[in-house]
Parts: C-alpha cells; sequence; structure tokens
C-alpha cells in the first residue's frame, strides 16, 4: 500500500492549537493576575477545579463535553435554536473542548511567574500612581517573559498531543476535527503502518523540537537571571 | 485670584492621630499606636529597634498597609479614618496619595532605563532632566538598573520618588546598604532635595550620624509607641554625654604593667589603650562593652548601663 500523506490532519492540529494558546492566553493572563494577588480562601477551590484537567482521564472531561454540546441538553439545545450552533462533531466545539482540557498549562505558568515578581515592583508602581492593570502590563509581564514562553509553547505542544477529549467531542472528521493525533489512530485501525509511521514521527520531531526550545529557554533564563 | 480657606495649620503638613495596627512581633504581639504632626519642609528621622514599628508607620502613610483605626491627615486632605468599632470613613488607595515612596532594596523596575524607570512615574521629561542633572545621572539615563552600583540604583529610586511631584517623601533605611563615602554624597543630596524642592522627609533609619547631619527631629519608636520625640542634638549631645567626647567600644584584652592596668579597647575599627585605674579594674572584664570618655584630662572606661542611651540598638 503507497502511504498518503495528507498534509490536512497536521494542518487542523497547528490551527486548533494556535487559536486554544491564543484564546489561553488572553483569558488567563486576567486570571493569574488575579490569583496571584488574592489571599481568598477560595483559591485552593479555583486553583483545584482549573487543574483537573491534569489528573482526569480525557474522556471524563470529553464525555461531559458531548453531553453538555449535545443538542437534548438545555445549553445545546440553546446553542442550535437561538444561535444556530452545533458544537458536537465540529472545529469550534474541540476547540472549546481543547480550550478546557489545555487552561492548567497555560494558567500555571503564568501564575507561578507572577507570582515570583517581588510585591516590592508592584508596590512602587501603585505609590507612583499606576492601576492595576497599567501595573500588569508595564511591570508584571514585561519581567515575566520567560514564564509567557514557557505557557504558549506548552499549551500549543499540549494541544497538538490532544487525543481523547477531540475524539469524545469531535469523532474524526475529514478537514473539521480530524487531527494528527487522530488520523494516526485511524491509521493503525486501517493497518496502513506505514503512513502511521510518517506521521508519528512527524509527531515526535515536532514534540522534540519543542521541548529543546523550552529547555534552552529556562536555562537561558537560569543562567541570566 | 486664590480664595484661600485656611485648613487648619498650615505649618504643619501631616496629622497622625492614634492611628493604631495590630502587629505580630518576635516577642509576642503588639499594638502600633502613633500619634504625631510633622511640620511642612522638615526632615524627620523614624529610629527604633528592628520590629519596633517603623516601616509599617512608612506603610499606613502611603496606604500599602491598612491601618486598624485612626486618622492620617496630609495637606488638609484626610487619608485615612476610622473610628473605632465603625466603619472606615475615608481610605485613599496608595495611587491617590501623594506620598513619594524609596523601598528599601530600591524596587527599580529591572527592565526598564535609568529614564524610563522616571518617566514611568511622569512623562514631565522637563523634571526628569532636572532631576537627573541634580543628582548627577545623565550620563546613565539608557542604562538598565542591573548595570548600576548600589549609590547610583539609589539616586535613580529617589529621581522616581520625586517625579510625581509629592508633598511627601518616605524614605526606608534608603542608605543602610551603602559605603561611608557614598552615604555622605547622598546625604547631601537629600538635603538639597529638601531644600530646592520643599519636599519633606521622613527617612527611617539607624545611623545616628545621619539622623545628626539630616534630620532636624527623630522619632523614636519602640514596640509600636513613640516614646522619644526631640531634635538629634538634644538625643545624642545634650542627654546622652556629659563627657566631651565618649566613644562605644569593646574591651579585647586587660593587661597588667607595673602598677597600672591597660585595657585594649576596640572602637569600630580601631585599636586603643586606654590605662584604667584599678577600681576600674574590679568592675572590667575582656568582652564588655564600654564607652571610653574623658572628663577634665583623664581618659575613663565604664562599663554600658541601664540608663545609657544604647545607640546599638538604633
Amino acid at each position: 500500500m503507497n502511504p498518503h500523506v495528507d498534509t490536512e490532519p497536521f494542518f487542523l492540529s497547528f490551527r486548533l492549537a494556535a487559536i486554544t494558546t491564543v484564546v489561553l492566553f488572553v483569558f488567563c493572563v486576567p486570571l493569574a493576575w488575579k490569583l496571584s494577588q488574592t489571599r481568598s480562601g477560595y483559591k485552593p477551590l479555583v486553583e483545584a477545579f482549573i487543574s483537573m484537567p491534569l489528573v482526569l482521564p480525557p474522556t471524563v472531561l470529553g464525555f461531559y463535553l458531548l453531553i453538555f454540546f449535545s443538542d437534548r441538553s438545555i445549553p445545546g439545545m440553546f446553542l442550535k435554536e437561538t444561535l444556530n450552533i452545533e458544537l458536537v462533531f465540529s472545529f469550534e466545539g474541540i476547540l472549546i473542548a481543547s480550550c478546557i482540557y489545555s487552561l492548567p498549562f497555560m494558567l500555571q505558568p503564568l501564575e507561578s511567574g507572577m507570582e515570583q515578581v517581588p510585591a516590592k515592583l508592584i508596590e512602587a508602581s501603585y505609590t507612583l500612581g499606576k492601576s492595576k492593570l497599567q501595573t500588569l502590563f508595564h511591570v508584571i509581564l514585561p519581567n515575566i517573559k520567560p514564564s509567557i514562553l514557557t505557557g504558549l509553547i506548552i499549551t500549543f505542544a499540549h494541544t497538538v498531543g490532544e487525543f481523547g477529549v477531540v475524539l469524545m467531542v469531535g469523532g474524526s472528521i475529514q478537514g473539521e476535527t480530524r487531527v494528527a493525533s487522530i488520523a494516526i489512530y485511524e491509521l493503525v485501525e486501517l493497518l496502513d503502518y506505514r503512513t502511521a509511521h510518517i506521521y508519528s514521527l512527524i509527531l515526535i520531531v515536532f514534540s522534540l523540537a519543542v521541548l529543546m526550545v523550552v529547555y534552552v529557554l529556562n536555562h537561558r533564563n537560569r543562567v541570566t537571571g | 485670584m486664590f480664595l484661600i480657606i485656611e485648613t487648619g495649620s498650615q505649618v504643619e503638613i501631616m496629622l497622625v492621630s492614634s492611628l493604631k495596627k495590630k502587629l505580630a512581633g518576635a516577642e509576642g504581639d503588639f499594638l502600633l499606636h502613633t500619634d504625631v504632626e510633622i511640620a511642612r519642609g522638615g526632615i524627620t528621622a523614624i529610629a527604633g529597634p528592628s520590629g519596633s514599628g517603623k516601616t509599617t508607620f512608612l506603610r499606613m502613610i502611603s496606604g500599602l498597609t491598612t491601618p486598624d483605626e485612626g486618622l492620617l491627615e496630609v495637606d488638609g486632605e484626610v487619608w485615612f479614618r476610622k473610628e473605632p468599632g465603625k466603619k472606615t470613613v475615608v481610605n485613599l488607595k496608595p495611587q491617590q496619595r501623594k506620598a513619594g515612596v524609596v523601598f528599601q532594596g530600591y524596587a527599580l523596575f529591572p527592565h526598564m532605563s535609568v529614564l524610563g524607570n522616571m518617566l514611568y512615574a511622569s512623562r514631565d521629561m522637563v523634571l526628569a532632566e532636572k532631576l537627573l542633572h541634580m543628582t548627577g545621572l545623565q550620563q546613565l539615563k539608557h542604562v538598565k538598573p542591573g548595570n548600576l552600583s548600589g549609590g547610583q540604583k539609589q539616586r535613580v529610586a529617589l529621581c522616581r520618588a520625586l517625579m510625581q511631584q509629592p508633598q511627601l517623601l518616605l524614605l526606608d533605611e534608603p542608605l543602610s546598604a551603602l559605603d561611608e563615602a557614598m552615604k555622605s554624597v547622598l546625604q547631601d543630596e537629600l538635603i538639597n532635595v529638601n531644600r530646592e524642592l520643599g519636599v519633606t522627609i521622613l527617612i527611617v533609619t539607624h545611623d545616628s550620624s545621619e539622623m545628626y547631619k539630616l534630620c532636624d527631629r527623630v522619632l523614636l519608636f519602640d514596640t509600636g509607641r513613640i516614646i522619644t520625640d526631640t531634635s538629634p542634638r538634644e538625643l545624642f549631645v545634650e542627654r546622652a554625654t556629659t563627657q566631651k567626647f565618649a566613644f562605644k567600644g569593646e574591651i579585647l584584652e586587660i593587661l597588667a604593667v607595673d602598677a597600672v592596668s591597660i585595657a585594649v579597647v576596640a572602637i569600630g575599627n580601631n585599636l586603643v589603650e586606654v590605662v584604667i585605674d584599678s577600681d576600674e579594674k574590679e568592675t572590667l572584664k575582656a568582652g564588655d562593652i564600654v564607652i571610653v570618655g574623658t572628663k577634665a584630662f583623664n581618659p575613663t572606661v565604664r562599663k554600658i548601663a541601664a540608663k545609657d542611651f544604647d545607640f546599638s540598638r538604633l
């Protein structure tokens, strides 16, 4: 059997990962800032809730999202009837699923970076008349560049490596939800090992490169910091 | 035409009345309880042992720490007011208070240049140039704080705090990490800033010579209370010594030479030998902390007593 290497699953994977990364970055910066500044008793609860995707099987998350998105549930019905959006087996559906699933990978580096910014710098900014938002943009973010890079890269890479959630919520629809990891699964089912090898090798090289970049950045940060 | 409205005394810039905050100390909790009026345009030292509430006092003024109750009024404007058992009436945010703060350890923004740090406070380029000129930092204005010496960092922190043209400048041990020569230069600069810009300065310091040179008033804190409120001259010269001069030192050794004894005393980095008589010899031993002074002609050595004001506690 001749291998037919299709770039579409990779294109889909990278598109999903890129959008997920951007969405999560925008969402997590204010959330991490809020969490890093609060000493409220609710903080551990919020953190535990957000970190759940780290320990839950992806199928659990996928299962509930599937139920939640389906037009038999109230929110699913609402989306379909009023907004005409169907999330099950669609790119938008796996996008929302992967945003939830990858949330801790973006939030944790940002939050721990922000917690390490000396309190005095933040207080100095306040005494200079700057609001919390101005302090976030002009003092915090420029001082946690390594954490931001780590968050961006890890989130992107983790989304490329997603399988369970995408399969549960999106199935395997060509050009819509059949990302690289799912394409490999299908090729193995079809016993097309050669193409599966090619796809897998591409992902291995990609993962190795990404992790190398993260470690190089971390190392450089440690040396200069 | 200005309509001048009398808002209390124009001589005083800051009024602190029963400003209280419960603090956790090394020997249990204690209450920081301050009542003080600060005159406009002066330099006031805040001294006292560590953990006596000096830094918290400054933080309550700048708004970084919220007092439990009391009144804080600066330049006729109430910055904080809460009566016991009632809700807080006024509590301005640090951003709303016109106080410049120089932090211990400077707290410069590492990713901004000297000029960047200053312009972050205010976009006033004319003022920035003036302050850079006053402190001799023009050559360094594009350098990042990481490449500056301690004295230069201190100047930048001072300039940055002055960029908002505060009426009140709060400094928390600004010079403690610097060597003596640099201290002296920066003390002159602070005096200069005080005179030229008319800023009222409150400075936490442990250094008695600094208080003497810089300040017109010393507030001495101990476990949350201002126990002494006086001029440095009164505190150091008139009260502490009747002697012509007096140094604190440590006896390293007592040598017997013929009929007399000689005490070898370390005063700062110097070793001095002082002849002591037999009465003195009885009361002294190596390791004692003593005051070496002179009365009439003979140097005297005596152990520090409780009634002595212990400058090392500053």
